[in-house]
């Protein structure tokens, strides 16, 4: 593990996977004015935005923003109070396989007796019909996936005996299992080590290669700004979204952020008091 | 040695209850896990209470106490799906309110059955030398039942108990499934009354397979440990309470808990067995590797 990994990693590729259809529509992903929320309070207050086939976007944001009620949207684990979702121009729950989504890692059952092979073939139930079992193929790309991320040497491992960067790989590696077309990642970022950031990074540009559409959440800004072509900054409702140099300058980003803004000689600091960790973000103009 | 355990099985009654209890400790320890890695045991427990009522209600219109058990059961298995579904109540609170109730409505009707009081022991603390042919028949079959619903239905089982949000955006049916499972729970629940009785059947579901989840790491080889267990738990069980002269269905469960205790003083797995009780969610340190 470590440094030499992320070289390595560059190497392998995707096995074959389902080709995705490469059909004339202007979107992938359509959302359309639409409020969310829960216990009667709005989450999300008339969003919209379209991504774009293979774009990759980051989603940014004071905390209580909304972003993970934005995935939890996408993926249908929230229900629109109104508004619309369309994936590939249906709307959402049309397409059973092509959403993949990686949780914040808070969101599972750590304790349960799983293996590492066990979690990421839980990512190839959606291509099993009911009552299969899996097959060669699902063997093959769930090895692949293990490979992929560096993790191959601990499939039969307890899931709850992996530090925070291997669990972040192992559902890294069911996602890929999954052979989404669209892939979202709740805070992918934080509280994990270098080497899977970087294997985490070095992912999403091999998928961007293959034409997959890739959302991650993050409250790293610097990490925003350089390593993803698109920025969607929203608090509540949408503020800002387009490229980096346009979407977290001064204007936008003391609009979503407030108070917790502080313009210094030739840059931002936006102090968030609560996140996990990346406190302090230092932003050039 | 050799007669000392053929001499019990000489008797008709003592076959078939060694035979039911065999089938009801593999039955429930397999159920079990679920129970165990979802933390159902309250709802176990709950369920196996409920029943009175339809065993009552079945006894005062003359009918079949098992399919009156099983009615009852499952009643109050999609009862407490309902109430807690929309989360307006939490579940254990839905399961608080309505097993109560039901207990209380069980009681009221059996109270007001003067000759009851004889069988309302065998239903609390099960009759296991009471088994009658008809009655093996009956937990063989709706136990196979049960075993292959937790054989064909394991992915979907697995899925919507270790992550739930995976379930959902495969777009499985969570509910559907969550209330299948209360079913299959209650259906074992049910079969276990003639050998634990309501008042032991939650330890059955429970013990053996948290003893399992100490000694290992995989669902299928926790269902099949648990399932050994179970089962030479009623072996052992049924022989001590033949040679001792105690009740049966106490006897495994005191068997049960024994092989707990002993598995827990040497497990390997001490720590992940405390995560599970303060329901942790895991590691929370940072890699550094």
């Amino acid at each position: 593990m470590g440094a030499n990994h992320h070289s390595y990693f560059l190497e392998v590729s995707l096995p074959e996977r389902t080709p995705i259809p490469l059909t004339k529509e202007t979107a992938r992903l359509d959302i359309n004015n639409i409020y969310v929320g829960y216990n009667g309070q709005v989450v999300l207050d008339n969003l919209s935005f379209q991504v774009p086939h293979g774009a990759r976007v980051a989603v940014v944001g004071p905390n209580g923003a909304g972003k993970s009620t934005l995935f939890k949207a996408l993926v249908g684990l929230l229900p629109l109070k109104s508004g619309h979702i369309f994936i590939h121009g249906l709307p959402l729950g049309h397409h059973l396989d092509c959403v993949a989504y990686v949780p914040q890692r808070e969101e599972v059952e750590w304790h349960f007796p799983v293996t590492v092979m066990d979690v990421v073939m839980m990512g190839r139930f959606g291509h099993l019909g009911w009552l299969k079992r899996p097959g060669k193929r699902d063997r093959e790309i769930v090895a692949h996936s293990l490979e992929l991320m560096g993790i191959s040497n601990l499939a039969g491992q307890s899931i709850g005996d992996l530090s925070g960067g291997q669990q972040q790989r192992v559902f890294l590696a069911r996602a890929i299992a999954q052979e989404p077309h669209i892939l979202l990642m709740d805070e992918p970022f934080t509280g994990i080590d270098i080497a899977t950031q970087e294997t985490t990074l070095a992912l999403l540009d091999q998928l961007q290669t293959e034409g997959v559409t890739v959302m991650v959440s993050t409250h790293d800004l610097n990490m925003a700004s350089q390593r993803f072509g698109t920025i969607l900054l929203i608090n509540h409702t949408l503020v800002a979204y387009g490229p980096p140099q346009q979407v977290l300058a001064p204007q936008p980003v003391r609009k979503a952020f407030g108070d917790h803004v502080l313009s210094l000689e030739g840059g931002l600091l936006v102090d968030e008091c609560c996140p996990p960790e990346e406190h302090l973000h230092q932003e050039g103009l | 040695m050799i007669s000392w355990l053929l001499t019990p099985l000489s008797y008709g009654f003592m076959q078939r209850g060694l035979l039911a209890a065999i089938m009801v400790g593999i039955l429930c320890a397999i159920i079990g896990c679920y129970v165990v890695l979802r933390s159902m045991a309250f709802l176990g427990d709950a369920l196996a209470h409920a029943i009175l009522p339809g065993i009552a209600v079945a006894y005062l219109l003359n009918g079949n106490l098992t399919v009156g058990a099983l009615v009852a059961a499952i009643a109050v298995a999609i009862g407490i799906g309902f109430f807690s579904r929309q989360g307006t109540i939490k579940e254990d609170t839905a399961i608080g309110i309505l097993f109560t109730a039901a207990l209380a409505l069980g009681v009221a009707l059996i109270s007001s059955i003067r000759t009851y009081a004889v069988d309302l022991s065998h239903i609390l603390f099960g009759n296991l030398l009471g088994v009658g042919v008809t009655d093996l028949v009956l937990t063989g079959g709706l136990g196979l039942l049960v075993l292959l619903a937790v054989v064909l239905l394991y992915n979907q089982f697995l899925v919507i108990s270790f992550d739930p949000v995976l379930s959902a955006t495969l777009r499985l049916p969570t509910e559907l499934l969550r209330n299948l499972m209360l079913v299959l729970l209650a259906i074992t629940i049910v079969i276990s009354l003639q050998t634990v009785g309501v008042g032991l059947v939650a330890a059955m579901l429970v013990t053996p397979a948290a003893t399992a989840y100490l000694l290992v790491r995989r669902l299928p080889a926790m269902m099949l440990l648990s399932a050994g267990i179970g089962a030479v738990s009623s072996i052992i069980g049924l022989y001590v309470s033949y040679y001792i002269n105690i009740a049966s269905g106490s006897a495994i469960v005191l068997t049960a808990t024994l092989i707990f205790v002993v598995v827990y003083l040497f497990s390997p797995r001490r720590r992940s067995w405390r995560a599970l009780f303060s329901r942790s969610k895991g590691p929370s340190s940072i890699s550094h590797e």
